[in-house]
């Protein structure tokens, strides 16, 4: 199970900050939450959202393995 | 030092502790950044960071600055969750040789902090609350730094 975490709007338009969701790779964890909830899916696919995995920055598709912390990061802002 | 809190603080307290007892430091340059209730329209503002992760790309942004200034210390301090308006929300200090780096690197940590610390912001006003992004005045004032040549 990763540990999906939403930041910034992300959590407002899912309703939720954080769940565990079963998954193996990222597109795939992508697909779910889009067809559980289409708002979600576009505002995760939006211009200047970034993916972490355990922290680290990653582009594109990557694998998932348990205990993976997937955080949905939308444009920063800070200051 | 960089550190994030939940509590308000008293600038004048961290910048007096951060410039204390240096002999080689000439110049201490430091920036306070306050919540602006902008005539009444934000009322609280809040700020969500991403523990551990906030912490540790602001410090490669404070590894930047150090390299490129020749810095000899620096100070950053983040206010997280809900901040009235006039309070501190973010505080840095830089300590260097000379005044120009010391100036230069407090302004190039700000840059960098608005738009690239993982940090993300609520304006809580009478018309309820939105989110805040990035302005293209935060994308014009940090491709300053892009464009220059390192020092």
């Amino acid at each position: 199970m990763a540990r999906v975490l939403l930041f910034g709007r992300l959590s407002d338009v899912a309703g939720w900050r954080e769940r565990q969701i079963e998954s193996a790779f990222l597109s795939a964890l992508r697909a779910k939450l889009s067809d559980e909830d289409a708002a979600l899916g576009q505002a995760l696919a939006g211009r200047g959202v970034q993916v972490a995995l355990d922290q680290v920055i990653v582009r594109g598709d990557a694998p998932l393995n348990a205990a993976t912390e997937v955080a949905f990061l939308p444009p920063m802002s800070g200051g | 030092m960089i550190r994030l809190t939940f509590e308000t603080f008293d600038p004048g307290a961290v910048l007096s502790d951060f410039a204390r007892g240096r002999a080689e430091v000439g110049a201490v340059a430091s920036f306070t950044g306050l919540a602006r209730a902008d005539g009444g329209a934000t009322q609280t503002l809040e700020l969500e960071a991403y523990p551990g992760f906030t912490e540790a790309e602001i410090g490669k942004i404070a590894e930047r600055a150090r390299a490129r200034f020749g810095l000899l210390d620096l100070s950053i301090l983040h206010r997280v969750g809900k901040i009235p308006a006039g309070e501190p929300v973010v505080f840095v200090a830089t300590a260097a040789r000379h005044r120009r780096e010391a100036f230069e690197a407090c302004d190039f940590l700000m840059d960098y902090l608005k738009s690239k610390a993982p940090f993300w912001k609520k304006e809580h006003g009478p018309d309820g609350a939105r989110w805040i992004e990035p302005h293209d005045r935060d994308h014009a004032d940090l491709s300053r730094w892009e464009e220059e040549t390192p020092k």
